[in-house]
């Protein structure tokens, strides 16, 4: 059971197959067996994940189950669950035992899924490999030896290696669709502001955004059903009704315009890479799709832009991580200075401070316009770019990323690690919707294709990756991994 | 825009964040790196291009001025380092 999808464990919970409370107990079992070599949890909720299968089975014999009841999934360690430790990966926030739960596990708690856990991370969600977590690197389960990516790596990893169905990530600069690719499962970062940030913690304001990571489209349209939503705790989510996203799946995509960005496919993309995600768009053709090469000439500015704005917020943001009112504090501090300095010296990573101390920098005085506004400036002619294409073309496809799951230790240098991101990162900046899906593989490595669409269209998505996924069946593929220690 | 070892331990002090000279020095050459890869932006004409800060340009929603929460300051402490009678506790500010 644990290789199936959301929708197919749905008809078997249906057809009293097995209990939520069976289907819980057994994969809290492969956690147990398997999690010591991949790493991906920080924390396993063994008694509360119980209690709410238990929960959910008894509002199915009454009756009253909803699409997501007695479903398992987890949570990044980066959203706020009351009386769990959350951690975000960090020192700093070890001993955090939330006082509140975030909006996102509310909804998904009040729709009848149960949480096994939270899973491994980049320190505060900075990071491509999940090797800047406090907790230890995560081992991407189709090649050990391979990153997860990040920051999302632990919960792509515990999705592919069949610990839990489906996780919720989080998405700033693409810690959901890299981490995805690497792992070879489906995830959507939704539009800025569709689904609540209340309860998530914070890294950059302006672009984090929550979403699903899955065995396929449809299991993501479940998950978003639940997530999105206006929340009067969140001020930029926001108000616009919520459609039903599994709706337009099952909507043929003849007729379709997929554009393809000439800078998504030049230098530094991985030619095996290039040849999955050109015969996946093969796959889109032969179902009725056309496709022409459009342009997003500002695309060599995202990286610059982005590793502005988001050290800016976050070194904003990160200021409450003072020693005082929660998290770590240092030893015998010999004044209030020195208990701030060394608490957050000690507390935080170094990917962390490196962060602190860039955006400190360009938000000081004298470096302000130069850097900030600059970037903010560049940003809207980002946001142009893709507002410009969606004019043309309904959606947009490439890599999700210019190289396959890379050794752990590989890339030891911040630049060449930030420069990864180069696919993903100017969707956060434009606050568009963006989903990688899998693709293929190079050698052992899943491939993931990248779709892009204009702001608020998840729904159409969510229908061509679906569509995908019913003509091709390389997001059912599972790392000998899963299977050897089933 | 060349960054300095001042540069860095000025930053560090803003952020409170406590360096070593040692480490100052390793961050010098890291963030020098990113803020040369940062400085491609100064070679693209942006002016009068209006700043975007919320990618949908909306406004902040405001709300009536009413209170809302309830006092949960027990439970809320409850996480913190050191409290005593409902304060937190820091070394002495003032003598």
């Amino acid at each position: 059971m644990h290789d199936k999808t959301l929708a197919e464990l749905t008809r078997s919970l249906e057809t009293r197959e097995f209990s939520s409370r069976e289907l819980t107990q057994h994969l809290l079992g492969r956690i147990d067996r398997l999690d010591g070599k991949l790493n991906s949890f920080i924390t396993v909720t063994y008694d509360q994940a119980l209690a709410a299968a238990d929960a959910a089975d008894a509002t199915r014999a009454a009756g009253k189950a909803g699409p997501l009841t007695g479903l398992p999934l987890a949570l990044k360690d980066i959203f706020c669950t009351r009386d769990v430790k959350t951690t975000a990966g960090s020192r700093m926030l070890d001993n955090f035992v939330s006082p509140y739960d975030a909006s996102v596990v509310e909804k998904l708690a009040a729709a009848g899924t149960v949480s096994l856990g939270k899973n491994n991370m980049d320190e505060f969600a900075m990071g491509s490999s999940n090797e800047n977590s406090h907790y230890g690197p995560v081992k991407n389960p189709w090649d050990l030896a391979a990153v997860p990516g990040g920051s999302s790596g632990g919960s792509a990893a515990a999705v592919a290696a069949g610990l839990v169905p489906a996780a919720i990530g989080t998405d700033t600069g693409g810690s959901i669709r890299q981490p995805a690719a690497f792992c070879g499962i489906t995830g959507l970062k939704p539009t800025y502001g569709r689904v609540s940030r209340y309860g998530m913690i914070a890294y950059a304001s302006s672009l984090d955004q929550a979403g699903p990571m899955a065995r396929s489209s449809e299991d993501c349209a479940l998950l978003l059903n639940a997530m999105a939503g206006h929340d009067l705790r969140d001020s930029t989510c926001v108000q616009r009704g919520v459609p039903d996203y599994t709706e337009e799946l099952g909507t043929a995509l003849a007729g379709l315009k997929i554009g393809l960005p000439s800078e998504y496919f030049g230098d530094g993309l991985d030619p095996q890479v290039e040849t999955a995600v050109r015969d996946a768009i093969k796959v889109f053709e032969s179902l009725g799709a056309s496709v022409r090469e459009v342009s997003l000439p500002h695309t060599h500015y995202a990286i610059p832009a982005y590793y502005v704005i988001a050290p800016a917020e976050a070194s904003s943001n990160l200021s409450r991580f003072d020693g005082v009112r929660f998290g770590y504090r240092c030893d015998n501090p010999a004044d209030l200075i020195d208990l701030y300095k060394r608490s957050r010296a000690e507390g935080f990573g170094d990917e962390v401070k490196r962060r602190i101390l860039i955006g400190t920098h360009t938000l000081s005085e004298g470096f302000f316009d130069a850097y900030y506004k600059k970037a903010q400036q560049v940003r809207r002619l980002i946001r142009q770019d893709f507002l410009d294409a969606f004019e043309e073309v309904d959606v947009l496809m490439g890599p999700a990323s210019p190289t396959p799951a890379f050794d752990l230790g590989a890339n030891k240098d911040p630049v060449s690690m930030y420069l990864q991101d180069i696919y993903t990162i100017a969707v956060n900046l434009a606050g568009i919707p963006g989903m990688s899906v899998p693709a293929g593989f190079v050698g052992s490595r899943p491939v993931g294709l990248q779709i892009l669409g204009s702001h608020f269209t998840e729904a159409r998505l969510l229908n061509v990756a679906h569509q995908f996924q019913q003509a091709t069946d390389w997001h059912r593929q599972h790392p000998a991994f899963a299977e050897e220690n089933a | 825009m060349a960054l300095e070892h001042a540069d860095v331990q000025r930053a560090a002090h803003l952020a409170r964040l406590g360096l070593t000279d040692d480490e100052a020095a390793r961050y010098v050459n890291d963030l020098g790196r990113i803020l040369e890869m940062v400085d491609l932006l100064q070679a693209l004409d942006t002016e009068g291009v209006a700043p975007l800060a919320h990618p949908l340009d909306v406004t902040q929603r405001l709300r009536a001025d009413e209170v809302t929460e309830s006092d949960q300051r027990n439970r809320f402490q409850r996480c913190a380092p050191a409290v005593e009678d409902g304060l937190y506790l820091v070394p002495r500010v003032v003598e």
